[in-house]
């Protein structure tokens, strides 16, 4: 009998011949150089173990970095916040201070998975793992958040419009790059932001579509100063409807406003069919209900009701 | 391939095992120690059967290196009952109440609920199936356990 199963994913075992628990950053940066290449960063581990499993990838060891010291802190530095790269959605989620004052983070990380994966997953490792779709991914773009990048040779701080190159794919190397840290500037007054999800069911459910958008306003209230607008999966990588952005430079607050800023963002992207996510058509109004929404809900965090 | 040393605390008792570097938490728990009450379920996080606490905590133990419970705390369904073999109040809610039906989704549930009403006494019902909603009960049976919880909270007496 055991011969109907053995090509179904979750007959495989894991092919790996070490397990690997460095004590320090440095001793982390070693082990992968060492393995050159044949060695992949674990730290929550539930997008890695599956993608193991499914063969997706195959290296001969695994350095968790959960050892590592000071990475599995929030911190708050004037108005940055950063987090460290062990920091995991659940801390994010039930943080005081990124729902304060980042709250639509606050909101994607609640929505990752479900409740067992949140507790372990790290928010660094959502980002590395590249997905168009990332919960986390997409309103750290939408805050113009930044990345700290260590190797052997050093720290590299990237914003994150910078990291993604395809589905996936990330400018991190994996072989010999860990990151170690994601940095933001908090929402602070005549700011708002907000997150919104499309998927078919509360936990556990892939999302169709993932919306932030972050607005300053000025003091009066009557003007958009700037916005930012992110959107996923609807492209190969999480990204930044800047046209829409641009038009919405300056702008005054009115209907019209945000749906010309709706129409672009579309334009901007460009969903697949998908059995998983839905067709084309439906997801390309949908961005346009979403930026629309969004735009509101920033606004309205910012102090300007909308109608 | 590198065996590794691992000690941990299962169910409160010291346990001193060798483990392969791509064993699973799960697979040790069934396979080598036959603490089968952890259920198998999609081994990919999606179905939540395999709940167990990590330092008093719900993670999916399909997804979790044996090794990362190196000097950590795991408890599993067969470590809720009392020394005199009584049972945990959500355990006998479940029963009080009839929240299983073909039974598998049941530790993963069980897990959860104690995990929430460790940290939250009183939770509401938003609260509890937000607890559950990492766990797929395939015969739907989610009215009763919901019940169950609310039960074993003691804001409601058992349903007459």
């Amino acid at each position: 009998m055991s011969h109907i199963f053995k090509d179904l994913h979750w007959a495989k075992e894991i092919p790996l011949h070490e397990y690997l628990v460095p004590q320090s950053l440095t001793e982390a940066l070693d082990m992968l150089a060492k393995y050159r290449g044949k060695a992949r960063v674990i730290a929550g581990g539930t997008d890695v173990i599956p993608q193991m499993r499914h063969r997706d990838f195959e290296v001969e060891a695994l350095v968790d970095i959960t050892r590592l010291p000071g990475m599995d802190a929030i911190e708050q530095e004037g108005n940055e916040a950063f987090l460290g790269g062990l920091v995991t959605h659940a801390q994010v989620a039930s943080s005081p201070l990124i729902k304060e004052k980042a709250g639509l983070l606050a909101d994607g990380a609640a929505r990752v998975g479900s409740p067992q994966i949140r507790n372990i997953a790290t928010v660094a490792g959502n980002v590395v793992s590249g997905q168009p779709a990332a919960d986390t991914s997409i309103p750290l773009l939408a805050l113009n958040a930044r990345v700290t990048i260590a190797s052997r040779n050093g720290n590299r701080v990237i914003p994150l419009t910078e990291f993604f190159s395809g589905i996936g794919k990330t400018v991190l190397d994996s072989s010999k790059e860990i990151l170690t840290r994601i940095q933001f500037k908090t929402l602070g007054e005549n700011q708002g932001g907000c997150y919104l999800r499309l998927s078919k069911r509360q936990a556990l459910a892939l999302p169709m579509l993932v919306c932030s958008s972050v607005v300053r306003v000025a003091p009066e209230k009557r003007v958009i100063k700037e916005a930012c607008i992110a959107l996923g999966p609807v492209a190969p990588i999480p990204f930044r409807a800047t046209r829409a952005e641009e038009k919405l430079r300056n702008a005054p607050i009115t209907s019209e406003t945000l749906n010309a800023a709706a129409d672009i963002s579309m334009k901007e992207s460009a969903p697949r069919d998908s059995l998983l996510r839905g067709s084309r058509e439906y997801r390309e109004e949908m961005v346009k209900v979403f930026v629309r929404r969004s735009l509101k809900g920033a606004l309205e965090q910012a102090g300007v009701p909308v109608d | 391939m590198n065996k590794l040393a691992l000690t941990f605390k299962l169910n409160g008792r010291k346990v001193s095992v060798e483990v392969s570097p791509n064993t699973l938490l799960v697979d040790l728990l069934r396979d080598d120690l036959g603490f089968t009450g952890t259920k198998v379920g999609c081994r990919e996080g999606e179905c939540g059967a395999c709940t167990v606490l990590l330092d008093g905590i719900p993670i999916n133990s399909c997804l979790l290196p044996a090794y990362k419970a190196a000097d950590r705390s795991v408890t599993t369904i067969e470590g809720l009952a009392e020394e005199d073999g009584r049972l945990h109040r959500v355990q006998q809610a479940f029963m009080v109440e009839g929240a299983s039906q073909c039974g598998f989704c049941t530790p993963g549930m069980i897990m959860n609920a104690k995990a929430l009403l460790d940290k939250n006494p009183n939770p509401d019902e938003s609260e509890i199936r937000h607890s559950l909603s990492g766990v797929l009960c395939r015969c739907t049976g989610y009215h009763k356990i919901v019940q169950a919880v609310k039960t074993a909270s003691g804001i409601i007496g058992p349903e007459e």
